[in-house]
């Protein structure tokens, strides 16, 4: 009971840093809108269902606002059109990177390890840009989004792949797999880049990261891509903590360690992709944000993988709102490299590292 | 005492009779690479089975195919008489626990929480841990003596408490059969015996325990049997004073071996010799008490024929020789020298290629001494007695002395060396 009371409390805290930093970066941009005045607009979009009429096959739900504060009608589009969308993707790319940061970390039992290290992001480079360079017709009007995230999934499972001999994945083949892989992609890309003439600056804006642009639509969809993954991978918490304890006392503690890495992998790869896909390559937020919340609430994974997850959204949606607020936009994979990679430097100097 | 925590581990089969744990047949390849084949061998319920064997026998190997996280090429392990082939990894869980040879938890879990993880067997995706569960956790926290830093890292611990603390793991999974590999390995004697002797309680507890340990005379104290792997098989198995033996020891490991019986119990106490040229003389030692034992173990160790006397029965080198399988002429304590006695040891010296003396030697042997060619005497704490007739040398140099004297050319007249007393 304590326990769960842990989470809980620490979930609450987090959700509510979470709710202050949206309030607070809704309100910065060209236009000051204080929080307080957001507050309102988003108080406004609050709806309750009233009521449900079935009319043969249609399903109509009536709605009613619960809230009805008086706010200028421009404030109200400026957080609920143009900011919102881009600050809840924001929370949803962070959130889903250190989730799966804090996955990879586990069955890497390697603090140094990240949501890309299965060659998630470089797949998902290669779809992007070579959707970039050369637009395909992709069905469902998926687009660049589609490509990026179908690249992710294909890079994911061909390293899943070729480590896995005679049903087992040994993480070390894994790791090396990985890192040939992305090798392998990052020349693809590069190659791409050198051919994309005119697009060159899309392409290199999308892999540097950045929520430029993002819609409610897509707010939606990563939502949906995201939460579901997230609810197994929570049901997965304790046996994550018993992998750590290594792949052979984990399965004689009775876990079925290929299979729960399989599915850990897998959760973990369409939870990266869906990230990656909208945000592009947004660097350090799956390594850091895991490591410093480890830090605070220690290693468990049933409170550590939703903790991290919320840190993570906060943290980026903050990132996000240094990125768009300075003169000219800068992606935001920049703010994160150049805020985390000091900060993990500091980390690696006064922590000891544990082996690799 | 001993019914309490037996009925913790009841298990709905533990009722059979038979042995609790069956290997049979077992091999195990990595790849083209055999490790171990053919094997077999049983554990009866309630006692602790010692698995021993040089680096690389298969020892680890074995112990990972009964806990089945490596499937066998062949062979079968039955738990209770089931195989556990084909069981899930959590119903294998419940019946066998097992501790590693050494964990390298890159996370900071505290003490708790790892031995929390052993009740992982017994709950499903969404339980919560129960009273029960709370309670076999405490218990087995207690039972290895890791409940006072229950809250402390891991990673903070000591070799041997974390070692504790892996075992304490074993015991809240609740298992009627306990794997440990090298329980002892990197343990100071002080923390081996102490671990040893909780697996011992354990086991006397009703516990059925299998034990890869590397130190083959805490092997011979605290098991039932010994079981010893080589060359990718068993070499012998049994009670340890049939398994330890020089020649089973010479095979397996390849090496020399005196074997002794340990003091206090009637363990068998194995003693490697240095590898060296083995000394091809037929020697007689002349005298009695530790001085004389220790002239009787080297040379035995070094390779010489040794035969031994007159000397009391019941004299340390009398008890020396006994075990090292030595002729030797023993009369009863207090007795005096009998010439039968005399005569036969007098027999043995003259066809010695030297005789020894060490330590005290009574009047009634002077005959004995006189009869042997060449004579050496080991130096000893009272060297008063060291008379300038004969080379004298320090304990070490005694096989060096030896063979460096000419060897008597063999007699038909020889008395044989067969075992012979006079008393």
């Amino acid at each position: 009971m304590r326990f769960a009371g842990r989470t809980v409390g620490w979930s609450a805290g987090l959700v509510a840093v979470l709710c202050a930093v949206v309030t607070t970066s809704a309100g910065i941009g060209p236009v000051w809108i204080p929080p307080g005045i957001v507050g309102k607009v988003l108080l406004n979009a609050v709806v309750v269902p009233t009521g449900i009429s079935v009319s043969g096959p249609a399903v109509d739900v009536t709605t009613a606002h619960v809230f009805s504060y008086a706010v200028s009608d421009l404030q109200t589009q400026i957080v609920m059109q143009v900011r919102l969308p881009r600050i809840l993707l924001g929370a949803v790319v962070g959130f889903s990177l250190a989730a799966a940061g804090t996955i990879m970390q586990g069955i890497f039992r390697n603090p140094m390890a990240d949501p890309s290290i299965i060659g998630v992001s470089s797949g998902a480079a290669v779809g992007a840009v070579g959707f970039i360079v050369a637009p395909v017709v992709i069905p469902f009007g998926l687009g660049l989004r589609g490509a990026a995230f179908v690249g992710a999934l294909v890079a994911a499972f061909g390293v899943y792949l070729i480590a896995t001999r005679n049903g087992r994945t040994p993480v070390a083949t894994l790791l090396l797999a990985g890192v040939a892989i992305q090798t392998f992609l990052g020349a693809v890309v590069s190659f791409l880049l050198l051919h994309s003439g005119e697009s060159i600056r899309r392409a290199l804006f999308w892999l540097m990261g950045h929520l430029k642009g993002a819609s409610w639509p897509e707010v939606t969809s990563s939502v949906v891509l995201v939460a579901v993954p997230f609810v197994v991978l929570l049901a997965y918490a304790r046996d994550l903590n018993v992998m750590l304890l290594g792949e052979e006392d984990a399965q004689s503690l009775g876990i079925e360690v290929e299979r729960t890495k399989r599915v850990l992998l897998a959760l973990s790869a369409v939870i990266t992709a869906a990230g990656v896909a909208v945000a592009g390559i947004v660097g350090f937020v799956g390594l850091i944000v895991p490591h410093v919340m480890r830090l605070l609430v220690g290693p468990d994974h049933r409170i550590l993988l939703p903790t991290a997850a919320l840190a993570g959204a906060s943290f980026l949606v903050a990132t996000d709102t240094l990125a768009r607020s300075g003169s000219a936009e800068v992606p935001v994979g920049i703010v994160t490299a150049v805020l985390g990679a000091p900060f993990f430097l500091y980390l690696l100097r006064k922590r000891e590292v544990h082996e690799l | 005492m001993s019914e309490q925590p037996a009925a913790d581990d009841t298990n709905p089969r533990e009722n059979r009779s038979g042995p609790m744990l069956d290997v049979s047949g077992l091999a195990v390849s990595f790849g083209d690479q055999s490790v171990v084949s053919g094997v077999d061998f049983s554990v009866d319920r309630g006692s602790l089975v010692g698995l021993v064997g040089p680096n690389g026998a298969g020892k680890t190997t074995v112990l990972r195919a009964v806990k089945g996280t490596l499937d066998p090429a062949a062979g079968t392990v039955y738990v209770d008489g089931e195989p556990i082939r084909n069981e899930s990894a959590k119903a294998v869980s419940r019946l066998v626990a097992s501790t590693p040879q050494g964990t390298n938890l890159s996370f900071d879990f505290s003490v708790k929480q790892t031995v929390e993880m052993g009740r992982t067997p017994h709950l499903g995706r969404f339980d919560r841990m129960g009273e029960a569960d709370r309670r076999a956790v405490e218990r087995a926290m207690e039972r290895a003596s890791v409940a006072r830093f229950a809250d402390r890292p891991f990673t903070s611990l000591s070799g041997g408490e974390r070692q504790r603390v892996l075992l304490a793991r074993a015991l809240a999974q609740e298992t009627p059969i306990l794997l440990l590999d090298e329980p002892t390995a990197s343990l100071d004697i002080n923390h081996a015996v102490r671990t040893l002797e909780l697996v011992r309680a354990l086991v006397g507890d009703g516990k059925t325990a299998v034990a890869a340990i590397h130190d083959l005379n805490l092997a011979a104290r605290y098991c039932d049997e010994l079981v010893l792997l080589a060359g990718g098989g068993v070499r012998a198995a049994g009670r340890p004073v049939d398994v330890l033996t020089s020649d089973t020891l010479r095979d397996a490991f390849n090496a020399e071996t005196l074997v002794t019986t340990q003091p206090g119990t009637d363990a068998p106490l194995v003693t490697p010799l240095p590898e060296r040229d083995s000394v091809d003389r037929r020697v007689h030692v002349v005298g009695t008490g530790k001085p004389a034992a220790a002239a009787v173990s080297t040379l035995v160790g070094a390779g010489c024929r040794v035969s031994v006397g007159v000397v009391p029965s019941g004299d340390t080198a009398a008890e020396r020789a006994a075990d090292l399988d030595c002729e030797r002429v023993t009369v009863p304590a207090f007795a005096g020298i009998d010439d039968a006695a005399r005569q036969h040891a007098v027999d043995l010296a003259a066809a010695a290629d030297a005789v020894v003396r060490a330590g005290e030697i009574g009047d009634g042997n002077s005959p004995v001494v006189e009869a042997g060619g060449a004579c050496i005497a080991v130096e000893t704490d009272e060297s008063a007695y060291t008379s300038t007739a004969h080379d004298t040398v320090p304990l070490t140099a005694l096989p060096a002395a030896v063979a460096s004297l000419p060897p008597v050319p063999e007699q038909d007249a020889t008395p044989s060396l067969n075992q012979s007393t006079t008393d």
